[in-house]
């Protein structure tokens, strides 16, 4: 029905590049790659940590990191939302209802991501190079740099797994963000809005740019990563 | 392979170079909470309903404010239940919302200071051109939802909490009707807010019942129309409520009662007269109206 007028709004808002339009693009894009960075600090190292050790429990943990990669956004927003209310143990931080949040909920969401894609790819490199390694003197926690290293290019996808996900949620960020106008409002946050509003077109055609965006993002990622690996031979 | 570091892989590079700069920005431009308590920007948080957000309201009368004080508002907007909860957990400084019976709990509970009228519109009901039940252009709420009931005709309930949820669930009474015993299948509770409600009585072929003002502002009509309105019974008041400082130590007291004086004041009285959508005007101030 609307899908005209949809492609329409996507053309206008990309096009007339309303200051406030930029402003959503702008805050999802900082938030979501903030909570990416954060995650790729945190998940990659024990990813890996987890690929080389060997300990009790470790298979638990790695069942219950493969179960957390789906972990509703929502709920994900309501624990963050728990914590920073300033009823909750953090609240004194005055941190619920701002992209700070946003963040922490979407770094939730996208650790066990990072952590359990690390494992995987990282698991089979040392089976692959174990013996290289450990001649070299690299066992255990001294060989992930080197692991992490060669792993680069798989890890990559990992990565934008994790942007996908984070970018496309909206549960966790309208809990946690309040989908205040200019301030927590994203792109996902916008769409659940318009739509209520009735504004279909409007809605489909930030749908659109988000689909466009999200593509574009993995396209330079693929092309730098093929570029990457050409040159790394 | 192992040997070559020359190169930071150019993909990794994308993501976490994209990030960090990310980072940078968002530590800047929105300053972090300590620095917003030393005024770098000062604003209040104010929890409200769906439908002053969904109506437009706020995106005319807030810039008027922060012209007139300096202060950014920044609305949460929920249910006027889930509304309340928020200034009861603190998480507000100010709330904003319309079901007086609940907020007159909220300030008897101590969370909140003293409850101010604002403004007032009216709900309607919305339902089917081809009106299933026969209700169309009756002015007596009651009777329209005692044929909505009799003839089992698909209602859509916002089950939220809300306002007008609230409301509502009045209406049912007034009209002696048992709604927790009496529904069926054909009453949908829903959940959701104003906007969302109207989209699925839309695609239902339902009733429901709306605020007039979210209604006008409502984009996606399709086959749905007015078709009860002017009851008295359907009169729809808003009330401000300043969380109380001495609950919650944190709340902006100062800027929060300024945000209230000047909403009740002669001119936020006259930006929420102001504002209309195609000629009509969408909420009526009435702060100093007794009694309401």
């Amino acid at each position: 029905m609307d899908v005209t007028s949809a492609f329409g709004a996507a053309l206008s808002l990309i096009f007339n590049l309303d200051p406030q339009f930029l402003q959503i693009v702008g805050l999802s894009l900082r938030v979501t790659l903030t909570a990416v960075l954060l995650a790729a600090l945190i998940g990659l190292p024990l990813g890996a940590l987890l690929a080389v050790t060997r300990f009790p429990g470790r298979s638990v943990i790695i069942v219950l990191v493969n179960g957390l990669m789906g972990l509703p956004p929502v709920v994900a927003g309501l624990i963050v939302f728990l914590l920073l209310s300033r009823s909750g143990p953090l609240g004194s931080l005055g941190w619920l209802f701002t992209p700070t949040a946003m963040v922490i909920a979407q770094t939730l969401l996208v650790l066990p991501i990072i952590i359990a894609l690390t494992r995987g790819t990282i698991e089979d490199l040392w089976s692959e190079y174990r013996e290289h390694l450990t001649s070299l003197g690299l066992t255990g926690w001294r060989a992930v740099p080197t692991l992490l290293w060669d792993g680069r290019f798989a890890l990559a996808t990992g990565l934008l797994a994790g942007f996908g996900r984070a970018s496309a949620e909206v549960g966790a960020v309208l809990i946690v963000g309040g989908n205040i106008a200019a301030y927590t409002r994203t792109m996902t946050t916008s769409i659940a809005l318009e739509t209520s509003k009735g504004d279909l077109p409007l809605a489909l055609g930030l749908g659109l740019v988000l689909i466009t965006l999200t593509v574009a993002i993995n396209a330079a990622a693929y092309g730098a990563s093929r570029i990457g690996a050409r040159f790394a031979g | 392979m192992l040997g070559k570091r020359t190169f930071l892989t150019a993909s990794l590079g994308l993501v976490l170079g994209g990030a960090a700069l990310a980072q940078a920005t968002l530590t800047a431009p929105p300053p972090a909470p300590a620095q917003q308590q030393t005024g770098t920007t000062r604003f209040i948080t104010v929890s409200s309903t769906t439908s002053t957000t969904d109506s437009g309201l706020f995106n005319h009368l807030l810039p008027a404010f922060q012209r007139a004080s300096g202060i950014e508002v920044r609305i949460v907007s929920q249910g006027t239940g889930q509304a309340l909860d928020t200034g009861r957990r603190g998480d507000a400084d100010v709330v904003f919302v319309h079901a007086r019976a609940q907020e007159e709990r909220f300030v008897t509970e101590g969370f909140g200071v003293e409850r101010k009228p604002v403004m007032y519109n009216d709900f309607v009901l919305i339902g089917p051109r081809s009106d299933p039940a026969g209700v169309k252009g009756s002015t007596n709420i009651t009777a329209a939802l005692q044929l909505i009931r009799e003839r089992q005709v698909p209602f859509v309930s916002r089950g939220d909490r809300s306002g007008t949820h609230a409301a509502e669930l009045n209406l049912w009474q007034a009209a002696g009707i048992d709604i927790a015993a009496a529904k069926g299948p054909w009453y949908r509770e829903i959940g959701q807010g104003m906007g969302a409600a109207l989209n699925t009585s839309g695609a239902m072929g339902a009733y429901v019942l709306a605020d007039r003002a979210t209604w006008l502002n409502f984009r996606n009509r399709g086959d749905l129309e007015i078709v009860v309105e002017g009851d008295r019974r359907l009169f729809n008041q808003y009330g401000v409520i300043l969380v109380n400082p001495a609950r919650h130590p944190h709340v902006k007291q100062a800027d929060g009662q300024r945000f209230i004086d000047w909403l009740v004041g002669p001119e936020g009285q006259r930006v929420i007269a102001d504002y209309k959508i195609n000629g009509e005007q969408l909420f009526f101030p009435n702060a100093t109206q007794p009694g309401v």
